[in-house]
Formats: structure tokens, C-alpha cells, sequence
């Protein structure tokens, strides 16, 4: 996998299967990710020593995926700018941007006066 | 404006798949909605894209999960994956998310089939990144061929921690360690039930064989094991347990956890079915009648999430309520439907042979369950610990509902998911009542989250 | 058969503070509280400190309402030193938000009258620019609003809590897993009996029924009249969220820890404290509405809880003529007047002080006057 190095940790997982034509680039924080098409965010991640990928509203404590499929809410990131996505439940797309969460949810307050059509 | 359909069904795990294909079978109009992209539920977690050589590190139960993907493939269900169910009405409404978009549709019948998660294993550290159930490392596999880079330790109990150890083995992947808590105790326990397990023979002589895998890679195993605890600041770096009396100290950045499988009953709680406290499986079932339907609502609960009975006795049950259902509906007459269900019920009784030995076999250490360590973390999501819960008893609360007046505990996203059962056994261990009277969570929509703007009514 | 000065029926928030303001002006007091089985209204409280808009052709219930809250920071202090429990006041102001001119016309037109009539709630309306300047993320929809400076919130479970911690430190005693079926005077002596469901028996010289929906088969036991019934609100909350929203407004509240909460359904559907999905919908609606960016913000929860409501919506606090020593006490705002109930009722109901001026008001008797009509519109 070719990724630029920013705050790495070694990875703890690795795929046995070649990334193949079909690849997908992520960005991660200030990182470029290439990535299996069809891969989950949270795998994607775990594959590339993302470590923490977020910390908790309560006591900032960072925390990583726990059950992998949608249960524990543990792999809150921000997809696109949208917080508190299950990077578990979310396969990647080209081009999509994630980031960590850092606490409780932000929202995005330039955005009001927007909306239309409600 | 909700559409209607014969059956609604709710999961693709071997439960809603056999449902499904069962009610296709009799002519009804099926919808199956589902939250990943293929079906096969998270055992059968991508078998249809699998390689063959995944389906050779998983085994041939995984494989043979393919034959009823298949199937329900081919069986002109209407499919809709990707599909995020937030509610299910008394009035046989669902409704879901979908691309983004908030729908609903109504069925004559509901099956709800949503399966089994993980139970929690409130030790301390285990919320530290770097810990993570064994399901997930098996999802892992499945859904990217992803396989640990360091030596794994595998800690816990239960057959699915020696299907993984034995499919990691199979992979080639190292591990380090194998801590189990499984010791004289629970097979002695567990004797009672071996002349009934023994009529369900292949399955048990499936579970020696993992064992014997284990031995003959000489991986070390830490039987009767307890007091498991991870050690890290930010991150898992050990894992320290008691076996045979002495304390053992293993690093590692990777701590895959597991003591069982229990029902998701987030949608049981929701639609206020009555449950009862199972004090073989230390979970709570809904209750039902024999096909599996709430009340008399026209909704049916088949496999994991009626109560743990296995990928083989799901499919059982399933297909039970699809003939059930299709009788209801006029599609099949008595005669048709007695041949068929006595075949089916054979194969559910079948199935369900080994399952009392298994519960006691592998019954989970009241010590991981009950946590007498007052910093253990219980509610992940809202940081509330054993001891903090434990005082609330001490100043009153009664049960999981009314620690809300003192915390908020069981708030936050998972809506008591991880912490739902542990805040029922803390309460009932600190009243010094069972479990049962102590009474569960009150769970609400949306079962599943779903943006404000998404309830709205706004395309994203 | 257990003695003392004053039972109070009912532990939620209105029997918890008048509880607490009897223990605290000295009497023995027992708390009898049916527990996690009960209806519960207090779980359902929106969590206003309420002065604007309270007691709209009803002056009195207004004075009380202006009068509880101006108390309001000294029992949230009191319960914090007694007890520890932050119940986590914010009183700098509270906003009603209108979606149409008229309806903001409307809202000012009743503002004047009300504080015409106690002689001073202080207010001010606003229009769509106004507003924003003092909250910046209302969406284009808000036509104006009003805002009140001694409007705020507060958690109702907290503050739950903090009175039966305060009961407890203050020597009462509470009683919990009580079902409390029947009341009755003993012979001729001055002594109530108040038996449970199970046959237990409490006895004292005066008994306050506090019961919530349960008031409208107690009271007339003793000689009242209590009309009270379910009135289902729905509302919704957020994942917790970062700050956004530094005033409460009359449908919509940032809380403590961040959570958004949106409200709220008013139905009249007997004991059904379920959800709907229509309400839902509907309540997501009007939030986005309000606060557009709120479009992004997750559900976590929605939930329906049952009033306790009255003809007027007003309170009814009485003694009875026939009963002398028997009360009884209901209202649908148990947090905006807790501190009335605690510092007012409760020293009243015990013996230690009178009945507060003009307090024939809130007689349950006004609801039996053919002359009269009745409307609780919210």
C-alpha cells in the first residue's frame, strides 16, 4: 500500500490479497490512502496504522473499532464533513475525505442559511 | 406512503435468508432488508466474492453458506441491501434508511432475523484501542483478507475463540497466546449434558478437532484462566491474566476478546415484547410462541436474537415462521403443511442437540461478566464505570432505568448495547435479586441512528 | 403501621420538593414513591425554567411562576451543598421562536397582557434579524420570537435526584416500590392512613397527595377534586454535540453535556407513553426549521412521556375543608416551580407556615364552575 507518512503507528492488520486494479484513494487526516475497492472505512484505517479514531466526548479518550459491524459505535469518524459515521458501516468511495472526531459531534455551522426546500 | 408486501424480513443471516426463500417457496411477495451490501449476515460475512482460499482458511461451514446465498439469490426476494432499519411498528411498519433516504414499507408478516453480537467483556482496559472481539477479526478476513501482523493473543472462552484460533492457524497468522477460562469446573458442569450433546456428535467432534489443531501447531493455551485485565496508556500493550495460580504477563498490541454470543434485542425491547432473564445463556429472550411471533402481532423473531441456537438452527427457525406465515396467508393447506414442518422441526431438534452442553461448557466467568474492579469501564459510550454504578445501587436505584437519574449511563450512540447486560447483572448482584426482576433497558427509536435531516426528509 | 409528622404520596418532582421543603422547615417527613413503575411524569419534564408565557388569563398562577424561578439558583445552590448534585442551572434567558408574523404578533399581544396584570415580566419581541444576532444559528424560516431574562433549564433528572439525596441527608425517610391504593382519616383522631396496594400502612397527621396521575382517585378520598389526566409529549435527542446553542428556546435546548433536546408532541392518547413515527418526522421538521444545521446532528433517541395535566394546565394546591390536614398538589411544570414547591408548599402542607395569599386560585373546585370554560393549550 502506498501511503505518505504523517503520525503512523505500525499497522495491526495486513491484507493477504493484492489491492488489485480496482483501488481507491481515501484521504486520512493529511495522509492519501490506497485501498481495496469494496473495503470498509474502519478496515481501510486498521490496514493502514491509523491507531485512534477518535477521542470520546466525555474524557477524550481515544478509542479504535471494537466489533466491526455496527454494534459498539466505537469507529465515529467524519466522512466528507458529515460526523459520527460509523467507519465500520461505510464502504469507501473515491476521493472521500475522513477524519478523526475529536469529542462530541461538530457541526458544521457555515453551512445554516443554506437549506432550502425543507 | 408505505408500500405492502406478503413478508417483510429484517436480516441476511442464515435466519431471514431461509425465511425468505422458504416464503418464496409458497408464493409470497418477499422484502428482505438488509444493512450489508451482500447477503450472508456476519457468518456467512462475503461468501459469495470469497476466494478460495478464505473459504479454505474459514472452513467448510463458511463455505457452505454460499449454497443458501445463493439460493435467496435466485429466489426472487426483493433484496435491498445497504438498508439501515430504524423502527418497526406494531402496525407491521419498517422503516429505514436507504442511499440516504428515509423509507418505509408494511408487510402482512414481519420476520425480524438481526442475529447475535458479541457479549461485552467489561475487563479492565479492554476499551483500549488495539482490543477487539474476535467477530470482528473474523469480519475482518471476510470483508478485506486482513490478517493481524503481530503475534495475536485470544482471550475468553467459547467456540467461535477456537474457530478463529484454528482459522488463524490456517491463515499462517502467529499467536501467541490462547487464554481460556474453560476449566474443571465447567466440564463438570457441562457432563450433565453430554448424553444429549453426544446425538449432536458431528458438531462436538468438530470442536475437538479445533482443539486438537491448536495442540499440534504448539500453540500455547492457558486453560481455566480468569482475572484478565489489559495493560496500556493509549493503546493495548499487554494482557495479564491468572492460570494455575501464578499471574502471567503477555505483550501485545492486539488483543482479540471473546465470551460468547448473545441475542440482539434491540428490536424485541423496542416493539415491548416480553423478555425473560435465561439463566443458562445469562441473556435476555423474547418471548414467543413456538414459530417464533410476539404476542399476536404478525411479527416472528427467528435465530440468535430468539435465543442462541447457531447458524444451522436459525436457518431451522426460519424457515418454521415461513411456514407459519404462508399458512396464515391461505398458501398452503394442512396437508402440505404438516410434511414440511415435520421435517424442518426434525432438523431444528437436530440441531440444537449440543447447545445445553456448550452453555455450560463455556458459561462465562461471573467475574467478566460482573466486574468487582470499580474502574472497569460498563457504558463505553458515556464513560461510566462498575464502581460508579454500584453507588448508585448503594443510594437507591433499582434497576437499568433509573440509573438515568444518576448518570448516563446506557445514553449514548450504542443505546445499551455494550453495556445493557452488564448494568442489569451490577444491579441484581448489587440488590441481591436475579437478573430478572431487576428488568432491562427501556429501548426506543430509532433503533439504528439516523440524521435529523434524514427523518425530514432531505435527499443527501 | 409506621408513625410521623407527614407523608407526601408521590416522589416524583412535585412530591420529592414539597418533601424536601417540609423535612427542610423542620418536620418528619416520609416519602412514599411507587419507583421505577410508575408513570413517571418527571422523566418527561422538558428540563424549562419557564417564566414567559406561564398564567396567560390566570395572574396568580403567573406571580407563582415568576416567584418560583426568581428562588430557582438558591435551591439548585442549597441541593449542591447538601448533596453534591450539580442539577445543572442556566437561567441568563430563554427564547420562543415563531415561524409567521402572525403568530409573533400574537405572542407579543399575550406577553403584554401578562405583565400588565402582575405588573412586570419583563420581555422583549424580536424579529428575524434581531434574533439572529443573539442566535446566529437560526434558519431563514424564523419569522421572530420573544425573549425572557429570567427564563432558563435545568435537568429534571438531576435535580430528581438531588431532592431525594436531600430528603435522605435532611433524616426523611423514602419509601420506594409503593403502590398507594387508598387514604383514608383514622376515626376521629387527626390521623391519616395511607395503605399500599400490598397492605402496608403509613400513618400521620397530615398526608400530601402528590401523585401524579394516581391524584385523580386519591383526592376525592379526601374530600378533593383533582381532574387530572395523560397528556403524551414526544421528544427527541441528539448525539451529544458541540456547543451551538447558549439559550434554551421553548422547543428546542442544548443541554449540559451537549445533547440536543426536541420537543414536543401534545395527544391526548390515554397511558400510551409510545412513540410515533409520524411525531417523529414531524418534530425533526420543525427542528431543522428552526436550526438548520441540526440536519446533520444523529437521533439517538425519541421518546413519549405522560403530562399530568389539568383543564387550565394551572396547578391545584389545596387543603381540604373536609379533611383539614389533607393537601393536594399537582402541576405539569414540576421544574420550573420546584423551588416554590420546596420553599412555599412544603413548610405550608407540614404546619410551619401559612397557606400562601390567594391561594383559594388553585382550588381544584374552579374546574366544577358551569360558568367557566377550560382550555390547556401549551
Amino acid at each position: 500500500m502506498h501511503t505518505e507518512t504523517a503520525d503512523r503507528q505500525a499497522a495491526l492488520f495486513a491484507s493477504e490479497e493484492a489491492i488489485g486494479p480496482n483501488t481507491v484513494r481515501i484521504q486520512f487526516e493529511d495522509r492519501t490512502l490506497c485501498v481495496r475497492e469494496g473495503t470498509t472505512v474502519a478496515a481501510a484505517l486498521l490496514l493502514n496504522g491509523a491507531g485512534p479514531l477518535r477521542t470520546t466526548p466525555v474524557k477524550s479518550t481515544p478509542r479504535a473499532p471494537y466489533c466491526m459491524m455496527g454494534v459498539c459505535f466505537e469507529c465515529l469518524v467524519s466522512v466528507d464533513g458529515k460526523p459520527s459515521r460509523q467507519a465500520c458501516l461505510t464502504t469507501v468511495r473515491d476521493g472521500m475525505v475522513i477524519k478523526r472526531q475529536h469529542g462530541a459531534s461538530a457541526l458544521d455551522l457555515s453551512d445554516e442559511g443554506d437549506r432550502h426546500g425543507l | 406512503m408505505a408500500s405492502e408486501v406478503d413478508l417483510i424480513v429484517v436480516g441476511a443471516g442464515p435466519g431471514g435468508l431461509a425465511a425468505a426463500i422458504e416464503a418464496r417457496k409458497w408464493g409470497l411477495s418477499v422484502t428482505l432488508l438488509d444493512e450489508q451490501a451482500a447477503p450472508g449476515g456476519q457468518i456467512y460475512r462475503a461468501v459469495d466474492s470469497s476466494t478460495a482460499r478464505m473459504r479454505a482458511v474459514l472452513g467448510e461451514d463458511y463455505a457452505a453458506g454460499a449454497l443458501l446465498t445463493q439460493e435467496f439469490m435466485r429466489s426472487g426476494a426483493n433484496h435491498v441491501c445497504g438498508a439501515s432499519v430504524w423502527n418497526v411498528g406494531r402496525d407491521r411498519k419498517v422503516n429505514y434508511l436507504h442511499g440516504g433516504c428515509n423509507k418505509v414499507v408494511e408487510g402482512r408478516h414481519i420476520v425480524l432475523a438481526t442475529g447475535a453480537m458479541e457479549r461485552p467483556f467489561p475487563i479492565p482496559g479492554w476499551t483500549l484501542p488495539g482490543v477487539m472481539s474476535a467477530g470482528a477479526a473474523q469480519i475482518l478476513y471476510k470483508s478485506a483478507g486482513a490478517l493481524p501482523t503481530a503475534p495475536v493473543v485470544l482471550a475468553g472462552g467459547g467456540p467461535l475463540l477456537y474457530l478463529l484460533a484454528s482459522q488463524y492457524l490456517n491463515a499462517g497468522v502467529k499467536l501467541a497466546a490462547v487464554v481460556h477460562t474453560t476449566g474443571t469446573g465447567d466440564y463438570l458442569r457441562a457432563a450433565a449434558h453430554l448424553p444429549t450433546a453426544l446425538r449432536g456428535w458431528r458438531d462436538l467432534r468438530k470442536g475437538i478437532r479445533m482443539l486438537q489443531h491448536l495442540r499440534g501447531h504448539k500453540v500455547p493455551v492457558y486453560a481455566g484462566s480468569s482475572d484478565f485485565s489489559i495493560e496500556g496508556t493509549d493503546r493495548a500493550e499487554a494482557v495479564c491474566f491468572t492460570c494455575k495460580g501464578r499471574t502471567h504477563r503477555i505483550e501485545t498490541p492486539l488483543v482479540l476478546l471473546h465470551q460468547g454470543v448473545v441475542p440482539n434485542t434491540q428490536l424485541s425491547w423496542s416493539l415491548r415484547a416480553d423478555h425473560v432473564w435465561n439463566e443458562a445463556q445469562l441473556c435476555w429472550v423474547p418471548r414467543t410462541d413456538d414459530y417464533g411471533q410476539i404476542d399476536d402481532s404478525g411479527i416472528y423473531i427467528v435465530g440468535d436474537s430468539r435465543g442462541i441456537v447457531g447458524a444451522k438452527a436459525s436457518a431451522s427457525q426460519g424457515r418454521l415462521a415461513a411456514i407459519e406465515i404462508a399458512s396464515k396467508q391461505g398458501k398452503l393447506d394442512p396437508a402440505q403443511r404438516a410434511g414440511q414442518e415435520g421435517a424442518v422441526r426434525k432438523q431444528l431438534r437436530a440441531n440444537l442437540h449440543v447447545r445445553p452442553f456448550l452453555d455450560a461448557l463455556y458459561r462465562p466467568l461471573d467475574s467478566h461478566r460482573i466486574p468487582a474492579q470499580e474502574s472497569v469501564v460498563v457504558c463505553r459510550c458515556e464513560e461510566v464505570t462498575a464502581g460508579q454504578i454500584r453507588g448508585y445501587v448503594a443510594v437507591g436505584c433499582q434497576g437499568p432505568n433509573q440509573t438515568k437519574a444518576f448518570g448516563r449511563c446506557g445514553m449514548g450512540p450504542c443505546q445499551g448495547r455494550l453495556c445493557g447486560l452488564t448494568v442489569t447483572e451490577l444491579i441484581a448482584d448489587g440488590r441481591g435479586v436475579p437478573p430478572g426482576e431487576v428488568g432491562y433497558y427501556r429501548i426506543r427509536p430509532p433503533i439504528k441512528p439516523v440524521t435529523l435531516g434524514e427523518l425530514a426528509g432531505e435527499a443527501s | 403501621m409506621q408513625q410521623s409528622e407527614i407523608i407526601v404520596v408521590g416522589g416524583g418532582l412535585v412530591g420529592a420538593a414539597i418533601a424536601y421543603g417540609a423535612a427542610r422547615a423542620g418536620a418528619a417527613v416520609t416519602l412514599l414513591d411507587q419507583g421505577d413503575i410508575a408513570h413517571r411524569a418527571s422523566r418527561g419534564n422538558f428540563g424549562l425554567v419557564w417564566v414567559q408565557s406561564k398564567g396567560a388569563g390566570f395572574p396568580r398562577y403567573a406571580r407563582w411562576s415568576r416567584d418560583a424561578v426568581a428562588y430557582w439558583p438558591e435551591l439548585a445552590k442549597e441541593l449542591l451543598d447538601l448533596t453534591g448534585v450539580d442539577v445543572a442551572l442556566e437561567n441568563a434567558g430563554g427564547f420562543w421562536i415563531g415561524f409567521s408574523d402572525a403568530e409573533v404578533q400574537a405572542r407579543g399581544a399575550m406577553l403584554a397582557k401578562i405583565s400588565d396584570a402582575i405588573g412586570g415580566v419583563p420581555y422583549e419581541m424580536l424579529d428575524h434579524r434581531e434574533l439572529k444576532a443573539r442566535l446566529p444559528a437560526i434558519g431563514p424560516k424564523v419569522a421572530g420570537g420573544s425573549f425572557c431574562p429570567l427564563d432558563g433549564h435545568a435537568n429534571p433528572l438531576k435535580l430528581l435526584h438531588a431532592l431525594h439525596a436531600g430528603l435522605m441527608a435532611r433524616g426523611s425517610r423514602i419509601v420506594s416500590s409503593v403502590d398507594i391504593a387508598t387514604v383514608a382519616r383514622r376515626g376521629d383522631r387527626r390521623e391519616f392512613e395511607a395503605i399500599s396496594t400490598d397492605g402496608r400502612r403509613w400513618r400521620a397527621a397530615r398526608i400530601v397527595l402528590a401523585a401524579g396521575l394516581s391524584n385523580r382517585e386519591l383526592a376525592p378520598q379526601v374530600g378533593l377534586h383533582a381532574p387530572v389526566s395523560p397528556n403524551r409529549g414526544q421528544v427527541l435527542i441528539t448525539e451529544r454535540l458541540k456547543p451551538f446553542l447558549p439559550y434554551p428556546t421553548n422547543k428546542a435546548r442544548q443541554t449540559h453535556e451537549g445533547t440536543v433536546q426536541l420537543g414536543s408532541s401534545v395527544e391526548d392518547v390515554g397511558l400510551d407513553d409510545g412513540t410515533t413515527v409520524p411525531a417523529i418526522e414531524s418534530l425533526a421538521r420543525r427542528a431543522i426549521a428552526t436550526f438548520p444545521v441540526l440536519s446533520s446532528a444523529r437521533l439517538v433517541r425519541a421518546w413519549g412521556a405522560l403530562r399530568v395535566m389539568t383543564p387550565d394546565g394551572a396547578p391545584i394546591y389545596q387543603e381540604s375543608s373536609s379533611h383539614p390536614g389533607a393537601f393536594v398538589a399537582t402541576s405539569h411544570s414540576g421544574v420550573s416551580l420546584a423551588a416554590a414547591h420546596a420553599y412555599a408548599l412544603g413548610p405550608w402542607m407540614a404546619g410551619f407556615a401559612k397557606e400562601p395569599e390567594d391561594f383559594a386560585e388553585f382550588a381544584g373546585e374552579r374546574y366544577l364552575d358551569p360558568a367557566r370554560s377550560f382550555s390547556n393549550a401549551h
